[in-house]
């Protein structure tokens, strides 16, 4: 069983835990991510490292409560213990001295692009980040953000917060403005990862994205994570999960995430019912 | 000791209408008189052939004398003498191919049920309180066992007995490896694989869950941090897929992914578990070996309407055990020989909405000495299905591999190692199971894990060989 030492509420639906798993947390690098089950009939999910601590031993993990599991996990607190917790899982992120870097995080993404930022900057370039948000309830860690960049763009879908701008508008700008950006981390919805990449396409500059498709062992054993990459099949958890956003095939990524929507949609509607207070949390 | 022929005992079964549609056992097990009576037809050979085709050597006439003479903790005793995972074995081995193939009844009548009172002398004991056998005084040694499946489990029981200390290292949050992910309910109770790793567990061997190797730690750096010797029992866990169009729609799984969710993550119980998995109208599975034939009866029981199996080959060349094949025929499943895929078809959707396949014809023999199925031009047909599941077989993960110099892979990705005692080109590492052969048997690998056990105790105490590594050629010279 690996504890659970602390817990914030970064938004009504965004909750951060930190985990007990020295480890994991001792070979943990940015990029990277971990399968969970939260309790013992649970299902085995993915969850990119928001952050990790070798000296406290400790994994810092970011999620938005979307789902059953999700809303579970979001039920726990200090002195819960989750049932599995296995990783480090994945490639790391290839950390150099590029020169200047654009991270780019959407929503819950601004967590696994914070360690890869940092790394960046620690490794000499100069760090530029957009961080965005539907609304200003959905943004989170704007200041460690900003200890990381040299710059950075806040933007939210409505306005409500920062620039009324999708993460692209300040994106392309950059690009335009002649800053000579060397590579570009995008991490975020699916929509969003493929349309930065989109936009950064014609500008010819390399863009990392983080797939998060489904999966269930994260060790290559079962193929459910499988993507489309420049025409190849490639496995998420093990050859990923970062990925050319120019290579990827953006529209089986998003049909092969939708696979289950009718069960979760069921399981959703049955934690609900089995506990009324988990809907009483909600917005 | 009766004269007059006493046929073999049948085993009792659910009937196929019933089982088709529950994950309930299958074969039921022999009654306590079908036992006594089916243990009379051993002939207690002086020299007796079967020991000698079984992979871990159970001492077969042995136990099953102390079974007819109704001493039931003896025959439990003597089996596990050899055999760490006997209620498993009974269940799973292919006793056909190897102990009853030797029996000596079988040149005239139908060998003795060997699988059979092994499951019911192995289900006695589970039922009446495990005991712990006797261990050797503890040497001193640690060993570090890569993988909780059938070979690590049998190399870590067998190295607590000889005494050394052993901590097994197991990726999934469930010890068993393909026993609990890759062998479905009906045909391996999920009680059954967890008494017996409980039973390992007894004998003193330490369990790590969720600790995948290659990750949170390098096999170097086991050795590093004082492990006397390195077991590598990661199986052969990496699906394979055709390379066809249409691969990816939703709707195609792997074999080891629908069985995963089935098995593992007990799917086929969602809600109550949380793990989702699909199962179409018409399901086609691609493969005739004992996992396309899981897959199958998986499907069926899931709630599929129809389910085919798409084969390449004829009847003759069905890698799958005889029993298993024609469970899957008894319960409905539609069998295509001579028929291979060439596209799966998707709808608007993204969804499987057929399979493309080509009628094929048999020519020479291949390397494999079956002979290749040659495809017929002008023959495609689509089938009708709204599901594909791929059981073409399984490589050993590389995950392994990751920071482990030293270790030789053959260009199959399984990793050299020496037949007879395990060890790898890496000194102080020792593999057996499917990372050795590629995808086999559990009781081969149970063999392997054995085998490397007796290796890595004498290495150990610094008796046997202690040059490490011998190149075969060396070895006829000497």
């Amino acid at each position: 069983m690996y504890p659970i030492v602390a817990r914030q509420d970064l938004a009504p639906v965004t909750k951060l835990l930190v985990i007990e798993a020295p480890e994991v947390a001792c070979k943990a690098q940015p990029g990277q991510f971990v399968i969970i089950i939260v309790e013992e009939h649970g299902e085995r999910i993915p969850l990119t490292i928001a952050d990790y601590d070798r000296r406290a031993g400790t994994v810092t993990l970011i999620f938005q409560e979307v789902g059953k599991t999700t809303r579970l996990l979001g039920t726990k607190k200090p002195g819960d213990e989750l049932f599995a917790f296995t990783g480090p899982l994945g490639l790391p992120t290839e950390i150099e001295n590029y020169g200047t870097v654009l991270c780019i995080g959407g929503g819950v993404g601004i967590a696994p692009v914070f360690p890869i930022a940092r790394a960046l900057k620690e490794a000499g370039n100069r760090v530029i980040s957009i961080i965005g948000a539907r609304t200003k309830d959905l943004l989170f860690w704007e200041d460690r953000m900003r200890g990381v960049s040299d710059e950075l763009v806040v933007t939210t879908d409505d306005g409500s917060y920062g620039r009324k701008a999708l993460v692209t508008v300040p994106e392309k700008e950059i690009l335009e403005s002649g800053e000579p950006v060397k590579r570009i981390w995008a991490i975020g919805p699916a929509i969003m990862m493929k349309f930065v990449s989109l936009t950064s396409r014609p500008f010819e500059v390399k863009t990392i994205v983080s797939l998060n498709s489904i999966m269930v062992d994260g060790t290559g054993m079962c193929g459910a994570c499988r993507v489309e990459v420049g025409g190849k099949t490639r496995f998420v958890c093990v050859d990923g999960p970062e990925f050319d956003g120019h290579e990827v095939n953006w529209d089986l990524l998003m049909e092969r995430q939708r696979i289950y929507l009718d069960e979760e949609k069921r399981a959703l509607a049955r934690f609900e019912e089995m506990c009324p207070s988990c809907r009483g949390e909600q917005h | 000791m009766p004269k007059e022929r006493i046929p073999r005992q049948e085993m009792p079964r659910q009937a196929p209408e019933e089982r088709r549609r529950n994950f309930e056992e299958v074969a039921l097990g022999y009654t306590l008189e079908q036992a006594l009576t089916e243990a009379q037809r051993c002939l207690q050979c002086k020299k007796p052939q079967c020991v000698e085709g079984c992979p871990v050597q159970v001492r077969i006439p042995e136990f099953i004398g102390a079974l007819r003479d109704k001493e039931f903790r003896r025959a439990a005793d003597l089996l596990k003498d050899k055999n760490n995972l006997p209620a498993i074995c009974g269940r799973v081995c292919p006793q056909e191919t190897q102990c009853e193939a030797r029996c000596v009844l079988a040149r005239k009548e139908e060998p003795v049920a060997i699988g059979r009172l092994e499951r019911f002398v192995a289900d006695w004991e589970r039922q009446n309180g495990v005991r712990v056998p006797p261990k050797a005084p503890p040497s001193g040694k640690r060993v570090a066992v890569i993988g909780a499946g059938p070979a690590g489990l049998t190399c870590a029981g067998d190295l607590a007995r000889y005494g050394h200390g052993v901590t097994v290292f197991e990726a999934l949050h469930a010890p068993g490896g393909v026993l609990m992910y890759g062998i479905p309910e009906f045909r391996l109770p999920k009680d059954v694989v967890e008494a017996e790793v409980e039973y390992v567990r007894s004998l003193g061997v330490e369990l790590r869950l969720n600790w995948v190797i290659g990750k949170i730690k390098s096999v170097h750096e086991l050795l590093e941090e004082g492990f006397d010797a390195v077991f590598l029992g990661t199986g052969a866990g990496l699906p394979m897929f055709m390379g066809i169009p249409g691969e990816n729609l939703s709707g195609v799984y792997s074999a080891n992914e629908f069985l995963t969710r089935n098995n593992l993550m007990k799917a086929y119980l969602f809600p109550e578990y949380d793990t989702p998995i699909k199962v179409g109208r018409k399901v086609a599975v691609v493969g005739a070996g004992n996992v396309a034939m899981d897959a199958s009866r998986t499907a069926l029981r899931l709630g599929a309407e129809e389910v085919h199996i798409v084969y390449r080959r004829s009847r003759a060349e069905v890698p799958a055990r005889k029993e298993e094949f024609e469970n899957a025929e008894e319960e409905g499943v539609i069998v295509h020989f001579l028929t291979n895929p060439v596209e799966v078809l998707g709808n608007e959707k993204g969804w499987v909405r057929g399979l493309r396949c080509q009628r094929q014809e048999l020519g020479e023999p291949d390397a494999s000495g079956r002979r290749r199925p040659v495809p017929i031009p002008g023959s495609e047909f689509d089938m009708d299905v709204d599901m594909v599941i791929m059981a073409l077989g399984t490589r050993p993960n590389p995950m392994v591999f990751t920071q482990s110099a030293g270790l030789e892979r053959t260009r199959h990705g399984t990793v050299v190692a020496d037949e007879n005692t395990g060890r790898t080109k890496l000194e102080r590492v020792w593999a057996g199971g499917d990372i050795v052969t590629g995808a086999a048997t559990v009781i081969s690998a149970m063999g392997a894990g054995k085998r490397a056990a007796a290796d890595i105790d004498a290495y150990l105490r610094g008796e046997g060989n202690q040059v490490w590594w011998v190149e075969p050629a060396a070895t006829a010279a000497s």
